[in-house]
Formats: structure tokens, C-alpha cells, sequence
């Protein structure tokens, strides 16, 4: 696994998925608990970028307490009909990522709008534009997420 | 819901916010550029990144890793039925597991949709996936009435998150 990461590049993977220090010189300080360089940690951050080993870095925000809506839904839709029922879904901005999964409910999509009462308005605009059911499932309570992903 | 949180952010906040949602700039001082980009202090920047950091509008700062490229190539999203007066207890248990990225507890829709505990599970393949998953089923025992993976098959559409507007 993990292909490419050589020990360096691992070590700041299982390091820094938390805790980067909040200073005027973050990566100075951080390379420093690595025992490498600054110039070394900046161009290893941006490597792993550029080759989507990392997604991203940087502070990850909680979106719900961000006063907007957001809501995991789910659609079942029949095969004949999926091309042009992804094609609506997808047309409204407020669907921010949409995945099609192997499963009698075949559509997955994440609603974020700017407000949370415009949920289902907007549920209820994609309901009327498929003609087919969408099914709400926000999040009711979140699990321990822990810092944990070795690499 | 979380009202006491989102009203504490003015809008100096959400310019940090938009400034970095991308990411922290990958240079020596990261938050002098932010900070010239929103208009203030890196003084005052960092204090408020901290701020938001102990009030849990930001979960953490540093690497997001990549599951898929890093080799992790079965991602399944695994949904459980648990009665619901266990769903906390099994939830944090399913939470607290290495393989597991996301755990939630989400409505049921029944009868079509009677799972209320959803969970990531990653491994090398599927066939990892599904022995995690089995394991998972183990230690629920009989709090767990029945679970499916669900593979995601295609990407339709992905774009960021509209976290906040700077108005």
C-alpha cells in the first residue's frame, strides 16, 4: 500500500492529520518536530497534493456549525430514467457531491445550502423536477471520529 | 440546532473561513497571507483560527489524506439496523475502530429504509472490506439486525462544500 510515501512523507501523514501548530511560521515548527526543513515539509505537502495523496490540508471546518444546511439523501430510481434524474439532480448547485451506488437506492447525494430551511424547499424541487422520492437522511448524531488513519 | 455556534462568527470569521477553505497556503507564513487577503492582522488571524479551533467550528488542522490513492481502494459505506436505544453505544464502538472514517446515526425511512447507523469502512479491496465488516457484525452481535454495503459504483458529481458566504 500507500505506493509512494516514502518514511518522511509517512511520518508526516500519521503526525500531522491534527495538531499543526497555529504560529507565525507553522511548517518551520512542524518540520522542526519531523527533524526536516521547512523548504522540505512545504515541498513534501505540496507533492502529496499535486498526486492527490492528500485531499487537502489545512483546518477542516465543521459545516453544520457553520449555519448552513446540510443533509446526506438518497434516491431509488429506475434504470431508464437514471440518466435524466442524474442530470436534474445534479443541475441544482445546492447538490455538492452525488454518488451512484450499487444498491436499490442507487443515487447518494449531499445537499449543502446556505441556510437549513432551505433543505426541503430544495428537496421538494427535486422531487417535482424527477417526479421520484427523495429520501432524507440528515445527520441525527456523529461518532467519535478518531485522528487514526496510518499510513 | 447549533445557533450558539454559527452566531458567533462575524464576518472577519467568515473571510478566514473562505480564505482557507481550500486549504492553509503552503508557505512560510501562511497566515500573513491570509491575513492580507481578509484585511487584518496574522496576529489577529491566528487568534481567531484558535478561537474557532476550541469551539469546534474547525474539527482540526493539518493532512487530509486520500483514502482511494493511498491504496485504500474498497470504500464501502456500510449502513446498520441497531435499536435505537443502543445506537449511541454502538456507534461510538464502531466510531472508535482504525478502519472506520465516518459514523453516523441517520433517520430510518421505513419500510424501505430501516437502517438508522451509517459507517465508512476502508480497506485494500473489497473483499478486505468485507471481512472489517464482518467483524464489525461480531462485536454488534445481536444489537445488529441486519446491515448491507453499499460500493460506490461512479462519481456523478463532486464539487466543494459551500461552507460559507462572505456577504
Amino acid at each position: 500500500m500507500s505506493l509512494e510515501l516514502d518514511e518522511i512523507d509517512r511520518a508526516i501523514l500519521n503526525t500531522y492529520q491534527g495538531g499543526f501548530p497555529i504560529c507565525e511560521r507553522p511548517y518551520q515548527a512542524a518540520a522542526e518536530q519531523l527533524g526536516i526543513t521547512e523548504t522540505d515539509l512545504i515541498n513534501r505537502l505540496q507533492g502529496m497534493l499535486d498526486k492527490k495523496q492528500l485531499s487537502r490540508f489545512g483546518p477542516m471546518y465543521h459545516a453544520e456549525r457553520l449555519g448552513g444546511g446540510l443533509s446526506l439523501c438518497a434516491m431509488r430510481i429506475a434504470e431508464e430514467d437514471y440518466d435524466r434524474v442524474n442530470d436534474q439532480v445534479n443541475a441544482f448547485p445546492e447538490v455538492a457531491h452525488n454518488y451512484a451506488r450499487d444498491h436499490a437506492f442507487n443515487m447518494w447525494f449531499v445537499l449543502a445550502t446556505e441556510s437549513p430551511d432551505r433543505i426541503p424547499t430544495v428537496l421538494q424541487e427535486i422531487e417535482q423536477a424527477s417526479g421520484y422520492r427523495v429520501y432524507n437522511m440528515p445527520k441525527k448524531q456523529e461518532f467519535f471520529i478518531g485522528l487514526k488513519f496510518e499510513v | 440546532m447549533t445557533d450558539i455556534e454559527h452566531n458567533t462568527l462575524d464576518d472577519l470569521d467568515r473571510r478566514i473561513i473562505v480564505a482557507t477553505q481550500s486549504g492553509l497556503p503552503l508557505v512560510s507564513e501562511p497566515y500573513t497571507v491570509i491575513a492580507d487577503e481578509v484585511g487584518c492582522s496574522a496576529t489577529e488571524v491566528m487568534k481567531r483560527v484558535t478561537r474557532m479551533l476550541e469551539n469546534g467550528i474547525i474539527r482540526r488542522i493539518g493532512a487530509v489524506p486520500n483514502h482511494y490513492t493511498l491504496g485504500f481502494k474498497g470504500n464501502g459505506m456500510t449502513v446498520w439496523d441497531i435499536p435505537d436505544e443502543k445506537v449511541k453505544q454502538c456507534g461510538e464502538m464502531i466510531g472508535a475502530l482504525d478502519f472506520v472514517s465516518h459514523a453516523y446515526e441517520r433517520p430510518r425511512h421505513q419500510p424501505e429504509w430501516n437502517y438508522n447507523l451509517f459507517a465508512m469502512v476502508h480497506g485494500k479491496d473489497r473483499s478486505e472490506v468485507e471481512k472489517k465488516v464482518q467483524l464489525i457484525a461480531d462485536m454488534l452481535g445481536d444489537d445488529n439486525r441486519g446491515h448491507e454495503i453499499l460500493y460506490s459504483s461512479r462519481i456523478l458529481k463532486k464539487t466543494g462544500l459551500r461552507l460559507a458566504s462572505a456577504k
